[in-house]
């Protein structure tokens, strides 16, 4: 079974396609581990055992049928803030704890129709809003490398999902970090194509300017599979973008001769302290090793990335949750007439980080604050797109850190704004809309740990440069190698 | 800019989001706190800048006007907190 | 005694005629089972998205074209945050700094034919909301209910907002505005403006001041009224009200007021001294929109007839009746069907006799309209003709109407073949004369015993016995010569 579950999407694909092995054995065998992990680690928080089944039994029929799927009974963890019909869609929340999506994400379709086996819904941060996973009503998701630590956020179901191999692929959204974090914490690649790339249909929105789904897998080539089949212009998405998807699994590089990738010169790794800064440092060599020409960037405003983004997604969040009003779906708590019936539902339904979030968000775009605080931050929007065109004049690729820190423990962030500065490396891409990605650099020991935990190397490309990146990235993960240095320790996985 | 202070009865009063004593205080620190990190936009001379609403260039995206299917109604109403009938109910609407 | 004068300003919502609904492709159709037109968007479900509806967008450029607006080249979508059940995702899709169109104005006629306009500020695009019913007191208001049942069929229904300028002075002058602009948007094609359906709603802003003042009195917003009739009360039992209350040294409050169609009175709903704070902006679910001129060149190029073009003509170079000219222009087709008939009779006034009178009389007996019948507008050229000629009379001209609608054809023809003409040669006439004066001797006789009103029944009977063919002129002129 092992041998089974440890296989990376592209060669689970290969074999049903050629159907040395059927997408049926293959969910069996993962829903058989996840039933077998699930007490440790607590990637879902909905088990999808016959819709897994039935989507088995129709790619194999389709592959019989003579179909090559470019994801032939590859499992995936879908975050549980992407609509999958007649499924339960939570987002984490008590306030959509037992909602019904009557529809499918458009993402998930396209995930489905290439061939891919949905195993379950993954915990998320409650709304996507949180770096640790702890901010789910619903279920606590550890880190499959230390069960003592968070996997990350907001995506951090999915990214546990799959560095459990609990799936092949997890489907995340990325708003200021959400898939690049838990990537970095989960000994991933976690992916954030472009704003627009793919269809925001059918995602729950947090911040909708800045929403993007992405994929969380253990290899450059699995993210570019499920790139491939994902992207691209939806007609009931208004801002998805209506142009040419270049595909990314057929640009997979070995090295990066001709390319110039630029070093921040504003994010000084010193700060994240010895050990991690001599890792990033490595990295860089290791990018000049394999051919790039490394050059000096600036990103003056990048500093003020967190002051902006903590405006413009909580303002659009407060907008966008209006609707869990107990009217129409979810969670209502009556009071004795509708004004109350709101109050009540909506103190009931979502959590403190939810509440913070409307709150702050409400206020930003009141009468007498929006031209002080919302429009300064969209401003302050521009500015940093500024920073990013103009050092990208200079350089094809940005590389830097994925995330302040490695996986940390349960409760180790009481502070919202500590937990907020974990996404200081992610934010200012997220902004832009640009793509960009975390990809394992190495292995530090935090304090107080008993194994090592890995960080994550961000690379950042142009608009819509996707096919560079990720085949960038190849690059870098066939040199390196780092994610193959420790494995998680979970029942049924050997070390 | 503004000082970092936040009317949480009234935002939350917007909100609609009903709020304990206990949540109040709490909310008030830590979104004052908040709002004087982010008041350190006002270092940016952003008075030339025209704001971003969109970061990806994008105009006139829209959609024929063709008819697709509607949603079943059982479906609609089977997740409803509270039906009567073909309706969604909701308890008495306070005039404004 | 102060005189004063009033001032109002009229703010319309327009359901806008397109297949679906503003931002996804659910039927926009009025009525229907509760909750049967519904998906995901419009419900505002958790994930759904806005795409607008290009016809819509469309639609409003094309509206206020008609109005002579200006059609700035960029305009966005933004959201209006507040709580309502009947609105999905407690937030309005509309439009707040950049509308659509700017400007503009509606021109609109009196009674006495004058035309006069008024200013619009702006039109802008919106969605619509589903509707509550208001239940268990009975009633169905609102005031005293205890639940409310919600129907989503309406929600995200296009709706266009246009807000006039306070420039109407009289109650009159207001339903006169709205005449103009609900004949313009059929006109448009953009809307079936029936108040009876709700697909045209409309406020009022009244204040008073006194006349010759250049400064606003305080306004208070007029809603509920659901005719044109009950507008037109609604605005003068205000302007009275607040006229009343100024003098005998009231106060106005600005406020919204209700209209009370049974009273007949307006009554305070709710005071405005709360201002809502609605936080408006850019709704990051859609992108900007970009007005090309070549799209407004276009759209300009191919608007039809302006309605109040059309009154102008008709009053001005046909010389109709104020209450012709109206009838026509608020009847499209028929409007159309005359005009071709003008084209080739060259006589407006008896072309409007015709349509107006006994075309639209069949019209109404067969459910049939003028444009659709069988009457051709060249048959009723040649009809016009042969009237004006002198060639037939009028009663026969009436006869063959009734057969050309049952698809008779050609008038001339059928006058020809069988000898319809009018006789207008005395000698003929003289005979039939004769011959009803030889066999009404009793009648006769009571004529020349003084009882001259006997006249008409004689003429009659000389018409008959010419099978109608008589110059009736002419007829009774000789039934006098020879009875005299």
């Amino acid at each position: 079974m092992e041998e089974t579950i440890v296989r990376s999407a592209a060669e689970i694909a290969r074999d049903v396609n050629a159907r040395t092995t059927s997408a049926a054995e293959v969910t069996a065998a993962t829903l058989a581990h996840a039933q077998a992990v699930e007490g440790e680690v607590g990637s879902y928080l909905t088990l999808l055992r016959d819709i897994a089944e039935s989507h088995a039994r129709h790619v194999d029929e389709r592959v019989r049928n003579g179909a090559h799927l470019p994801l032939a009974g590859v499992p995936i963890a879908v975050k549980d803030n992407m609509c999958l019909e007649n499924t339960r869609t939570t987002c984490g929340s008590k306030i959509l704890e037992h909602w019904i999506a009557p529809y499918t994400a458009t993402a998930v379709a396209r995930m489905l129709e290439a061939g891919a086996v949905p195993i379950g819904k993954a915990n998320c941060d409650e709304f996507a809003m949180g770096s640790s996973c702890e901010n789910s009503a619903l279920g606590v998701t550890r880190n499959p490398y230390d069960l003592t630590r968070v996997p990350g956020g907001s995506s951090g179901g999915s990214a546990a999902a799959v560095a459990a191999y609990e799936a092949a692929i997890g489907l995340g959204s990325d708003t200021g970090g959400s898939i690049r974090e838990p990537g970095a914490f989960c000994n991933l690649i976690g992916f954030k194509p472009t704003y627009g790339r793919i269809s925001r249909y059918g995602l729950i929105a947090f911040a909708s300017s800045l929403d993007q789904i992405g994929p969380l897998t253990r290899t450059v080539q699995d993210a570019a599979l499920a790139y491939d089949a994902m992207a691209g212009y939806d007609v009931m998405d208004a801002t998805s973008i209506d142009r040419p998807v270049e595909p990314a699994a057929s640009g997979l590089r070995e090295d990066l001769s001709g390319l110039r990738v630029g070093l921040v010169r504003e994010f000084d790794t010193k700060v994240l302290g010895e050990e991690s800064d001599a890792l990033y440092r490595s990295a860089y060599r290791d990018l000049e090793r394999l051919g790039a020409e490394l050059v000096d960037v600036s990103l003056p405003t990048a500093d003020y990335g967190l002051a902006t983004y903590y405006l413009i997604a909580p303002a659009e969040c407060s907008s966008n949750l209006a609707r869990f009003d107990g009217v129409r779906y979810g969670l209502r708590v009556e009071g004795e007439d509708v004004r109350a019936m709101y109050d009540k539902t909506r103190a009931a339904g979502f959590g403190p980080e939810v509440k913070r979030r409307i709150l702050i968000g409400t206020h930003a775009l009141s009468s007498g604050y929006y031209d002080a605080y919302y429009v300064r931050a969209q401003k302050a929007r521009t500015l940093i797109a500024r920073d990013f065109a103009a050092a990208f004049a200079g350089c094809d690729l940005i590389a830097c850190p994925a995330a302040s820190c490695p996986a940390f423990e349960f409760n180790a962030k009481s502070d919202p704004y500590s937990m907020y500065l974990m996404d200081y490396y992610t934010i200012p891409m997220s902004l832009a809309g640009l793509p960009a990605l975390s990809v394992p650099c190495g292995w530090v020991t935090p304090e107080g740990a008993s194994r090592p935990m890995p960080i994550g190397l961000q690379l950042a490309a142009p608009l819509f440069a996707e096919r560079l990146l990720l085949g960038a990235a190849h690059a870098y993960e066939r040199a390196t190698n780092h994610a193959r240095a420790h494995k998680p320790e979970l029942a049924g996985v050997r070390a | 800019m503004t000082p970092d202070t936040i009317d949480i009865r009234y935002v939350a009063k917007l909100a609609r989001i009903a709020l304990t004593d206990e949540e109040i205080e709490r909310f008030s620190k830590e979104l004052a706190d908040l709002l004087g990190h982010v008041n350190a936009l006002s270092e940016l001379d952003t008075a030339s800048v025209p704001a971003t609403a969109q970061v990806v260039e994008s105009r006139n995206v829209g959609r024929e006007d063709t008819v697709r299917p509607c949603l079943d109604r059982e479906v609609v109403l089977t997740g409803a907190p509270q039906r009567q009938g073909a309706f969604f109910r909701v308890p008495r609407i306070l005039a404004e | 005694m102060t005189q004063y004068e009033a001032v109002i300003g009229v703010e319309c919502h327009v359901e806008l005629k397109t297949q679906t609904k503003m931002f996804c492709g659910c039927l926009n159709e009025f009525g229907g089972e509760p909750n049967t037109k519904t998906c995901p968007v419009c419900l505002g479900m958790p994930g759904a998205l806005p795409v607008p509806n290009e016809q819509a967008l469309t639609h409003i450029v094309r509206t206020g074209l008609a109005f002579g607006a200006e059609i700035p080249t960029f305009s966005k979508f933004d959201r209006k945050n507040y709580f309502y059940p009947d609105m999905p995702k407690d937030y309005q899709i509309s439009q707040y700094d950049m509308p659509l169109t700017v400007g503009g104005e509606v021109t609109y006629w009196l009674d006495d034919g004058s035309l006069k306009s008024c200013r619009l500020t702006r039109i802008h695009l919106e969605e619509d909301t589903g509707k509550s019913t208001h239940a268990g007191s009975g009633d169905g208001r609102i005031a005293g209910s205890s639940y409310s049942l919600l129907d989503f069929n309406r929600a995200g229904v296009p709706l266009m907002e246009c807000v006039s300028e306070p420039e109407l002075h009289s109650a009159r002058d207001a339903v006169a505005y709205l005449e103009s602009l609900r004949r313009t948007l059929l006109a448009l094609g953009v809307s079936d403006v029936k108040m009876e359906e709700g697909s045209l709603r409309c406020d009022a802003n009244v204040s008073v001041r006194p006349a010759g003042s250049d400064r606003l009195g305080t306004k208070t917003e007029i809603k509920n009224m659901n005719s044109f009739r009950s507008v037109e009360r609604a605005i003068e039992s205000e302007i009275a009200r607040q006229i009343g209350l100024l003098e005998s040294g009231g106060r106005i409050v600005q406020e919204t007021r209700g209209w009370d169609e049974l009273k007949g009175v307006t009554h305070s709903m709710r005071s405005k001294e709360e201002a809502h704070d609605y936080r408006y902006f850019p709704d990051p679910d859609l992108v900007p929109l970009e007005i090309s001129r070549e799209l407004v060149d276009r759209l300009q190029a191919a608007l039809p007839a302006m309605p109040w073009r059309r009154f102008e003509r008709y009053t001005k170079e046909y010389g109709l009746a104020v209450n012709a000219a109206t009838q026509l222009t608020d009847n499209l087709s028929l409007a159309q069907y005359f005009d071709d008939v003008v084209a080739r009779s060259r006589n407006p006034q008896q072309s409007s006799n015709f349509v107006l009178g006994e075309l639209s009389r069949l019209a109404n007996e067969t459910g049939v309209a003028v444009a659709d019948s069988k009457v051709g507008v060249g048959h009723l050229a040649e009809l016009i003709e042969l009237v004006e000629g002198k060639k037939i009379n009028s009663k026969i001209a009436k006869d063959l109407l009734v057969r050309m609608w049952g698809g008779a054809g050609s008038p001339k023809a059928l006058v020809e073949r069988e000898g319809l003409a009018q006789t207008s040669d005395p000698a003929a006439i003289e005979r039939f004369v004769d011959e009803v004066l030889a066999a009404n001797e009793k009648v006769v006789a009571e004529y020349r015993a003084g009882k001259t009103n006997v006249l008409g029944f004689l003429v009659g009977q000389v018409m008959k016995a010419s099978r109608g063919k008589a110059d009736p002129a002419l007829a009774n002129e000789l039934v006098k010569t020879k009875l005299a």
